[in-house]
């Protein structure tokens, strides 16, 4: 079966083709055939049921009336748990619901669940959940292959079409590799375009907020819905959210693109150097002036990447320690040991790691080795980019260095884990909006992403470029 | 002067220094809504921001702000445009984020200073380092179950305003009267309620002793002080201290200090090797602050007239001595109460000094007799007025107008009033006054003869025979004059 796109099925129902309940039923049981993937951690058929009742009650018109959309389980839910992954959420109920998630409400779509994810969005594969692998499922039998991460469980549930869409959150690329490694559309918009109120905190100066989706038009109707102010986030920004699916260009003629030198980097495979270069072809032959740009400080972007978010991490999750909610140790027999048994108890290894590291890049006497240049360094990765959008309105690259790889392969290397993002963190640093589309595939037939990055608040553009290079793709 | 305290073997120089945290007077509390009401039932006021619950955000609370620049501006201090939020990290079971938001390197205001008035007349400036504004955390609850910590959030997340002072301070009275300054200012700008029972004014107190000239010898820091006697207790009890251990060839530890308010002690909390790494670094869910000079403009404009200001006034105005007026502007209602006396008669502006004196030593002793306050004092400025104004006019004896006094303030009537009824105006019909003396003189000849013999002591006896018999009411001046004349008649 042909997978069908939200804008289709937004049509379909307006013309009564299909109800909201059956339309419904008809992702449920896939859901509940593709169990064996580990995409949810939380999935109640029930829940889903009460929600299409509660729609077919209500009569006024809603954007996303009936669509049925996965949510990353580090959003903050009324109606399911919320765990990011860990064990010491295993069994926290939210009373109140994320900016986003509540947009999504608001406009009447229908949460099929909670996604899995790399625990506290930690990693690049999808492996670090207390609950469990998620498996790709693009993956051959007998050979399990990752989603990529953090947002594996949301990047595989629209591959495997159990919704039309679906929330993710991006930190250092965790919608945009994932989306290339599952073959299908993510994009994280500018840091500040939706609001973080609500989204359990990995690294705040760099958690954002977007959106999977089976292509780009559906990405772009999506995100408009996710996108807005909100005065309870003190970074959130106030710009006006434009129409993007409406404003939908693919004619680039006369716009300039920037190819980065610094992303042709030794030991990337063949094809993925052969899909970017494809790509740069498709969009010369549609008038589009081929730039080559620098940024010069593309190599510092990983080292500055785990140094800043871990130290932010290691801060956002003190708040974690038994006191007030979540797991807390049953061995406690003083206040420093409710502490130290509660945390060493309630996160896993990554998770650990990287409040360790982050604890020390911020320590007295480290501070100005680490954190300090580290900021310095981010200041001068978001100047390269300026720089570089003075010449060109938009920026291609492959988004990842790898496609999906076997689900243990990286498991007991993190530096090796670490450099999947090596193509997506330095927008990360800067802020910037950035978009993975599949374009092309491996010996083995698995998909590769292309890497579209525009200017701050530029989505459209960014959008315009990626359903030009999909159009011509398809 | 000599503020050195004398050891066994030296004489020692205290060097002090204070870290005061005053509650921002806000309905709300710095980074969300939740109110600041002390004294409610616990966990009644906190939100989820409070609480620290997961994907919560803070979001500052702009009157927070103008009230911290509003208190710059009252320390004569540097407002500073740009100033960023920092976390400062550390674990404790009432601190639910697990840092505290507060500001390092960019406080919201710099150096200032404050200038304390000496009996004697003169006065000294205490320098401010800085002023800012940080997050107060919960309350933990050790009494309420004999195995089991209770949290209490309702403080959490409330806005503090930390001042730190130069150590400029080199006796306990000094850091008394800097405290009390400090906390006249925040009252007269309405930016702290300056109650330090309920802790909304504590103090840190950083102390250490040196001979004089000498350099500034290894401090300790004396934590969470809530009374001025406190303050003072505590600085005398830890430079006795320190000296001993000097005088006897030890050194001092660089040590965080707690005092037994029950045993007037200090003892060290910890030391500098276990003192916590706070891993300052700047809040990344909170953009820097930055505060336009337009906006500081208006604030400056919308402070109300402070204590060193009404001071040098009074000083003009009544040419009421430096002490004097400092101790009137001291605190805001007194310098109120103040006012409204001397406006309610134009008389008695030529009697200010007599009006200070009425409302500092005989008012005042009387409210704290009585466990009262100025603020709902039982007489009322005017009434105290028109009983300056029966003194000043001789209608009444000071002496008699004590106690004039004590049946206002525990009746309620006017002077006037009562004054009419017990019929106490003075005598001050000189026949009548010799009528009297004549008696006295008459019933008394042995002390005459023994006066005339030279005891002039014998004076103040005859003045006392005299004010007997006319129940106090005789003017003292004329009874004076009157009885040494016909006395002398004698001789």
């Amino acid at each position: 079966m042909s997978k069908s796109s939200l804008k289709q099925t937004l049509k379909d129902l307006d013309t009564k083709k299909i109800s909201i309940r059956e339309l419904n039923q008809d992702y449920l049981k896939r859901v509940k055939e593709n169990e064996n993937l580990n995409i949810f951690i939380h999935f109640s058929e029930e829940n889903v049921l009460k929600q299409i009742d509660n729609l077919e009650n209500d009569n006024s018109a809603k954007k996303l009336k009936g669509i049925p959309i996965a949510i990353k389980d580090l959003f903050c839910t009324k109606s399911m748990p919320t765990t990011a992954a860990s064990k010491i959420l295993e069994n926290f109920n939210p009373t109140y619901e994320s900016f986003v998630t509540q947009k999504l409400l608001d406009e009447g779509s229908i949460f099929v669940g909670k996604t899995n994810l790399d625990e506290f969005a930690m990693g690049s594969a999808t492996n670090t959940s207390f609950f469990g692998n998620t498996i790709n499922p693009l993956s051959k039998e007998n050979e399990p292959l990752a989603p990529g991460g953090s947002s594996g469980g949301s990047a595989a549930a629209v591959a495997a079409d159990l919704c039309l869409g679906a929330t993710g959150t991006d930190t250092g690329g965790s919608i945009r590799q994932p989306a290339s490694f599952c073959g299908v559309v993510g994009i994280k918009p500018t840091y500040g375009l939706c609001s973080r109120w609500g989204i359990a905190a990995f690294a705040s100066s760099l958690d954002q907020a977007g959106i999977f989706s089976h292509n780009v038009e559906d990405a772009s109707i999506l995100l408009q819905s996710i996108a807005g102010f909100d005065q309870r986030d003190s970074t959130s920004a106030k710009v006006d959210i434009p129409n993007y699916f409406e404003n939908l260009d693919d004619d680039l003629n006369g716009k300039t693109v920037g190819i980065p030198k610094e992303y042709s980097i030794d030991g990337t495979p063949m094809e993925i150097s052969q899909i970017w270069e494809d790509a740069i072809k498709v969009l010369e032959k549609k008038g589009v002036k081929i730039k080559n740009i620098s940024l010069p400080h593309t190599k510092y972007a990983l080292p500055t990447y785990y140094i800043i978010a871990p130290a932010e991490a290691s801060s956002n999750l003190a708040r974690y320690d038994g006191v007030k909610y979540g797991f807390r140790s049953e061995e406690i027999d003083s206040l420093d040991e409710m502490y130290e048994n509660t945390r060493a108890q309630g996160f896993g290894r990554e998770v650990k790691r990287r409040i360790l590291i982050g604890t020390y890049v911020l320590s007295a006497g480290y501070y100005d080795a680490y954190y300090l240049k580290a900021q310095k360094v981010r200041k001068l990765i978001a100047d390269d980019f300026n720089k570089a959008f003075k010449e060109c309105d938009f920026i291609v690259t492959p988004t990842a260095p790898s496609a999906a790889f076997p689900l243990n392969e990286k498991q007991n290397d993190p530096i090796k884990m670490y450099l999947n993002d090596v193509f997506t963190v330095p927008a990360s640093l800067a802020g910037l909006p950035g978009i993975s589309i599949p374009f092309g595939k491996d010996k083995n037939n698995l998909p590769l992403g292309i890497q579209i990055l525009g200017k701050h608040f530029d989505e459209q553009q960014v959008f315009n470029a990626a359903v030009s290079l999909e159009r011509s793709y398809e | 002067m000599n503020d050195l305290i004398k050891g066994e073997k030296y004489d020692w120089e205290m060097v002090i220094g204070l870290e005061i945290h005053a509650q921002v007077k806000s309905n709300s509390k710095l980074f969300s809504s939740s109110s600041t009401r002390f004294g409610s039932s616990p966990n009644s006021q906190v939100s989820l921001v409070d609480a620290a619950m997961p994907g919560m955000l803070p979001v500052i609370n702009k009157y927070c702000v103008e009230q911290a620049v509003k208190t710059g501006v009252g320390l004569n201090a540097k407002i500073n445009n740009y100033s960023v939020f920092d976390r400062k990290n550390y674990f404790y079971a009432d601190l639910p984020q697990g840092y505290q938001i507060s500001q390092y390197k960019y406080p919201i205001v710099g150096e200032g200073k404050v200038t304390i008035d000496f009996k004697d007349g003169t006065s000294k400036d205490i320098r401010i380092v800085r002023l800012h504004l940080e997050q107060d955390a919960g309350k933990s609850l050790h009494d309420q179950n004999p195995s089991k910590t209770y949290v209490d959030l309702n403080r959490s997340g409330v806005a503090l305003m930390e001042i730190v002072s130069e150590p400029d301070i080199r006796t306990p009275d000094e850091a008394g009267m800097y405290i009390s300054k400090i906390r006249s200012i925040l009252m007269y700008l309405d930016t702290c309620d300056g109650n330090m029972q309920e802790g909304s004014l504590r103090a840190d107190v950083n102390i250490s002793v040196r001979k004089p000239g000498d350099k500034y010898g290894t401090r300790c820091e004396i934590k969470n002080l809530n009374s001025i006697k406190f303050i003072k207790q505590a600085i005398n009890y830890e430079a006795k201290r320190q000296i001993e251990i000097l005088e006897s060839g030890g050194s001092i530890e660089q040590n965080t200090m707690l005092f037994n308010t029950s045993t007037g002690k200090t003892r060290p909390m910890r030391n500098k090797e276990e003192a916590h790494d706070y891993r300052y670094f700047p809040d990344p869910d909170l953009l820097p602050l930055e505060i336009s000079k337009e906006e500081i403009g208006k604030i400056k404009s919308s402070i109300p007239e402070l204590p060193d200001e009404l001071k040098n006034k009074f000083i003009e105005n009544y040419k009421l001595s430096n002490y004097d007026a400092s101790v009137l502007t001291a605190e805001k209602q007194t310098s109120d109460y103040f006012n409204e006396t001397i406006n309610s008669d134009p008389e008695l502006k030529n009697h200010a000094k007599i009006v200070v004196n009425w409302i500092t030593s005989e008012l005042f002793s009387l409210l704290n007799k009585n466990n009262q306050d100025l603020n709902n004092s039982p007489v009322s400025p005017e009434n105290l007025g028109q009983l300056i104004k029966l003194i000043s006019t001789n209608e009444i004896s000071g002496k008699i107008a004590k106690d004039v006094l004590e049946d206002m303030f525990s009746s309620g009537k006017t002077a006037r009033q009562i004054v009419d009824e017990k019929g106490l105006q003075q005598v001050t019909d000189q026949g009548e006054i010799a009528k009297v003396i004549d008696e006295v003189i008459a019933e008394n000849p042995k002390m005459v003869e023994q006066y005339l013999a030279g005891k002039d002591k014998l004076l103040g006896f005859f003045v006392g025979q005299a004010m007997k018999l006319t129940k106090g009411k005789a003017n003292p001046k004329m009874l004076n004059d009157i009885l040494k004349q016909k006395l002398n008649k004698k001789n």
